[in-house]
């Protein structure tokens, strides 16, 4: 190896050296203090953000929410219950190729379209990282059984178990229950959110939402240690939820199903109660839906379906909406009557089938004018009920004022909604001269005041204030106010709901006994002829082979709903949705009565005809035993014979 | 084993001063800096069993390059760097020889092209070993002129270091590019460069940067810069690394939470734990006081480099042992200025303590030339 040799001062060159290597140490000296300065405002100034941060980053608080409590009928039967559901979930961070996932799963559980592009929202408005978010609710069996499957080729996307809602009896119960649906950003406001943290569904509609604090319960939490990929790790502590409280309604499963099976393909509504509480022992409402549709959000097919239905509105509940009564309410007017001295018992007029006011040119009809021009000849009130004489109550309007008429029968519960825990039912109409200037800035005429004494015109009322009066009437006008609610917990005491409206009191007591004879003759007076029989009797009683096992006190009503010419009266072809409402209000055993009953059949056409007989198959499926004979528990005790029925026409 | 040519330069001239020399001095082995840098191996081990969720397997593999990466440096350590400063330049042309080869047949991960894979061997970065040589090149260089070095020699210098850098910018890696700038522009500044001419430079690069932001920069580049400006700008994104790092090193604290008991790398939330952000690790479960220790650990060997590189016998050593030393600290600088945020992100592992098999070899070739540096010395002072 050769060098140039070359001359060098070797120490002034090591000395160069030296400063600079002197320099460089300083300043790595200087960058380490640096460094350390650095870890020192990161470890001991800031060291307390840092640790929140890190705790905010690993610990999460996740909500457990509490189990729905059940819904019992009086039996013990379930009508709402909690079944595990089970839903497919993804999180967005741990999939690899979400649109190839997606195109599996098109082909593997036929994820739709819609539900992709339901998916994509939810994925945009989720806030945190790492958390799963809903693709599916309700897998089936092989659904789940085809995931599992091919679960290594879904990176991200899990099935999680938890529990839904569920209504074992369908669309039986529907209207009489409500149902839950998805938990939406309004109803946040009205509630407490922090109890509602985790939960997916609050009560909508009926029982399930006006008790909805009762079912809910209260959230629980746990704290858990989560890693980067979201997935918990451990569980840190834990408050467990306190589940809702079970809720027993006065509802019979069986008398509801047999309600149902009695409308049969009707349209309409059925309230049934128990006069000893006011307990509501059926609810039914034709035509009904699937309350199981709206668990876990309704599906927009099927809300459209249902709310497209303009003529049938299954959502609609019949039971609680406001119709004409019709001349079911005339027993209570005559009983007002009779109260208010307007009428007496031995008060007779003769009926010529129609009624005209003094210096009036319109013609007032009654119902047989259509059929049979001669009239119900010499009518008493009692006979004004049973033969359903409207002439007798056009005659009644013109001496009792409609502020008159307004006021007893709000005492009965008309023109308000006396429910307990059915805020969702219709007040109904009562008219008065007050009502008409508040409502249409009118006053009242005298021939709107002949309308209101046969159940038409301005007044309405629903099936439940029907079945209210019936039970009022049944009780001597003893007030209970119609509740579902039976008690909280299967073995919990039953409530007392003490009624806020006083007991109805008349001058004369025995009245009730003569306006309750005078309905149990409109099912059972057989003797007299043409138009002079109890109006139900044939329907009710002549036409059914099965002999009656009970004294049944009833009303009919046939509720006009279209201005129709005497050509239809005289049966020509009329519309469907022209046809009259057909109502029926009844309760049983007249003696002693166990049970109460209003039925609103829409354009069923005959009061009487179509819905008494199906009053009867509701009162026979829950008063009748298999024998044929009333059950030992509504045997009246002390009660002989049906005295009731002895008496005579006038 | 030397052959008589090389005995020369072995520098056991003096008969009487061979005998005082001690077991270590025979060995070639310096044993300060043996004990700071097995003290410091023992340490990163332990952190990285932590960092590495107790993996065993990846334990073994670290354990096996540190043996392997000692083993190398007892063997260079046996050479007198004379001998690899005449062999510099051929040794500088086949490792650019070796970086065009990754320029033609080189793998390609992660979108670049750094590995070398030749059948038979295990696959290498040639980057890595020129770490080692540009520094070497230029020391050898400059040892045989006049220093401080002219324009003329300057403009040499920069040559050799700059081809390197550029192939290996291109593959790109921009980080050991820079990096290996640094130790080459260590040895021209140890050399005496005028001051003068370092400022030009330095202006020329802050007027320059604009231009290099718009014309050369990559996006991925400047969204590093972006981040270390603003980490919160995209907190799930760039900035996760960082802010995750910042977490992790802030909530360790004064004694730390223990170790196996840090919960940013054991839940996954601080990505790049065990190689370039292992220090978080380590301030996390060890504190402040962790950190303390780790830090004096590398004061050690830096200033024992320091001392080697000051007692040094020769010019070429000296710059040579400067600059290690130098480029050491720098790798420790950058790596802890990046994790606590300091430093935009730049892909520099910590030194002996990060995962991975390659940078711990080629640090511990360095240290082996310093051992070698400093045990083959003669008596003679000065020259």
């Amino acid at each position: 190896m050769t060098e140039r040799h070359i001359i060098k001062d070797h120490n002034q060159e090591r000395r160069l050296f030296l400063s600079r290597l002197f320099i460089g140490a300083g300043m790595a000296a200087v960058l380490v203090c640096a460094l350390i300065a650095r870890m020192i405002y990161l470890q001991v100034s800031e060291h307390a953000y840092y640790t929140t941060k890190s705790d905010s980053y690993r610990i999460h608080t996740q909500a457990i929410a509490p189990n729905r409590g059940r819904i019992y009928d009086r039996n013990g039967i379930l009508l709402a219950e909690n079944r595990p559901s089970y839903f497919l979930t993804v999180i967005k961070e741990n999939s690899r190729d979400m649109q190839a996932s997606l195109g599996l799963l098109a082909d593997l559980i036929n994820l739709s379209p819609d539900e992709v592009d339901k998916l994509r929202v939810r994925l945009k408005r989720r806030a945190v990282p790492f958390s799963p978010v809903q693709v599916r609710q309700n897998l089936s069996e092989v659904d789940i059984a085809k995931i599992k499957l091919n679960q290594f080729r879904l990176p991200g996307f899990a099935v999680e178990a938890q529990l839904a809602r569920h209504y074992p009896q369908g669309e039986l119960m529907a209207h009489a229950l409500g149902y839950v649906n998805s938990l939406t950003e309004d109803d946040l406001q009205a509630v407490d959110p922090v109890n509602y943290e985790g939960t997916e569904e609050i009560g909508r509609n009926g029982v399930e939402k006006f008790y909805e604090d009762t079912l809910h319960g209260t959230v629980g939490y746990e704290q858990v240690e989560k890693n980067a990929s979201g997935r918990v790790m451990q569980v840190l502590s834990r408050t467990d939820p306190v589940a809702g409280k079970d809720i027993v309604l006065y509802l019979d499963s069986k008398l509801q199903k047999a309600t149902s099976e009695a409308l049969g393909e009707f349209k309409g509504g059925v309230v049934v109660l128990d006069p000893q509480n006011g307990g509501v022992l059926a609810m039914v409402s034709k035509p009904s839906f699937d309350p199981n549709l709206f668990i876990g959000g309704i599906s927009r097919a099927d809300y459209a379906k249902l709310n497209n239905d303009k003529t049938g509105t299954p959502l609609f509940n019949r039971a609680l909406g406001k119709y004409s009564p019709g001349s079911t309410i005339k027993p209570f007017l005559g009983l007002g009557a009779l109260d208010t001295g307007t009428r007496t018992r031995e008060y007779t007029i003769h009926d010529p089938g129609h009624f005209q006011l003094d210096g009036g040119s319109h013609v007032y009809h009654d119902w047989t004018w259509w059929h049979n021009k001669s009239g119900h000849d010499l009518v008493n009130l009692e006979k004004a009920i049973y033969v359903s004489c409207d002439t007798y109550f056009y005659d009644l309007a013109t001496d009792m004022d409609i502020d008159v008429m307004h006021d007893f029968l709000s005492q009965l519960g008309f023109g308000r909604n006396a429910s307990v825990d059915i805020p969702q039912a219709s007040s109904g109409v009562l008219p008065s001269r007050k009502w008409k200037k508040e409502t249409k800035g009118q006053s009242w005429y005298q021939g709107e005041t002949l309308n209101s004494a046969i159940g038409q015109g301005d007044t309405q009322a629903t099936p439940l204030q029907l079945a209210t009066a019936a039970m009022l009437m049944a009780n001597h006008g003893k007030w209970h106010q119609p509740a579902m609610i039976k008690r909280v917990g299967l073995d919990g005491e039953d409530i007392n709901h003490p009624s806020v409206y006083p007991d109805v009191k008349l001058k004369n007591e025995d009245d009730w006994n003569y306006i309750t004879h005078a309905m149990t003759e409109v099912v059972h007076r057989s003797t007299g002829g043409a138009y002079q029989t109890g109006t139900a009797y044939k329907a009710i009683i002549a036409n059914n082979k099965t002999p009656i096992a009970y004294t049944m006190a009833g009303k009919s009503g046939t509720a006009q709903v279209a201005e129709l010419t005497s050509d239809h009266r005289n049966g020509d072809a009329v519309e469907e949705e022209d046809k009259d409402n057909a109502l029926f209000i009844a309760f049983a055993p007249a003696e002693d009565p166990k049970i109460a009953v209003a039925v609103y059949v829409e354009h069923g056409n005959g009061g009487s005809g179509v819905a008494g007989p199906i009053a009867r198959q509701i009162i026979d499926a829950y008063l009748v035993g298999e024998d044929g004979q009333l059950k030992p528990e509504f045997r009246p005790k002390n009660v002989l014979a049906p005295a009731l029925i002895s008496a005579t026409a006038p | 084993m030397l052959t008589p040519e090389l005995r020369k330069y072995t520098g056991s001239v003096g008969a009487g001063l061979e005998r005082k020399r001690s077991w270590s001095q025979r060995l070639h082995v310096d044993m300060p800096l043996l004990c700071a840098l097995v003290v410091l191996l023992s340490f990163g081990l332990m952190v990285l069993y932590s960092a590495t969720n107790q993996n065993m397997a990846e334990m073994k593999r670290q354990l096996y390059f540190s043996g392997f990466a000692f083993a190398v440096m007892f063997l260079i350590a046996q050479f007198d760097v004379r001998w690899l400063r005449a062999w510099a330049p051929w040794m500088f042309l086949g490792g650019v020889l070796l970086l065009v080869a990754v320029m033609v047949f080189g793998e390609v991960t992660n979108g670049a092209r750094r590995w070398l894979h030749f059948p038979g061997l295990p696959r290498f970065q040639p980057s890595e070993v020129m770490k080692i040589l540009v520094p070497l090149t230029v020391a050898s260089f400059l040892s045989r002129k006049v220093l401080p070095p002219s324009f003329w020699h300057l403009c040499n210098c920069l040559l050799i270091i700059g081809v390197p850098v550029i192939l290996i910018a291109k593959q790109p890696d921009l980080g050991t590019a820079l990096l290996i700038t640094v130790a080459g522009v260590f040895v021209l500044l140890l050399a005496g460069i005028r001051w003068k001419w370092v400022l030009i430079v330095l202006m020329l690069a802050v007027l320059t940067a604009p231009a290099l932001w718009v014309f050369y920069m990559d996006d991925y580049q400047k969204n590093r810069i972006h981040t270390f400006l603003d980490p919160e700008r995209e907190p799930l994104g760039a900035g996760w690394n960082i802010i995750q790092s910042k977490t992790a090193i802030g909530s360790g604290g004064i004694y730390g939470k223990g170790w196996l008991k840090g919960v940013q790398s054991r839940l996954d939330y601080l990505p790049e734990g065990q190689t370039d952000f292992i220090v978080a690790v380590l301030a996390e479960e060890f504190g402040l006081v962790g950190i303390l220790f780790l830090l004096s650990l590398y004061v050690v060997v830096i200033g024992r480099a320091l001392y080697i590189a000051g007692v040094a016998q020769d010019l070429f050593s000296r710059l040579l042992a400067g600059s290690l030393a130098l480029t050491f600290f720098v790798y420790v600088f950058v790596n802890i200025g990046m994790v606590s945020g300091l430093l935009p992100v730049v892909g520099v592992p910590l030194p002996l303590v990060s995962l991975g098999g390659t940078s711990i070899i080629s640090l511990m070739t360095g240290f082996g030339i310093l051992m070698s540096i400093h045990t083959h010395r003669t008596a003679r002072i000065g020259y």
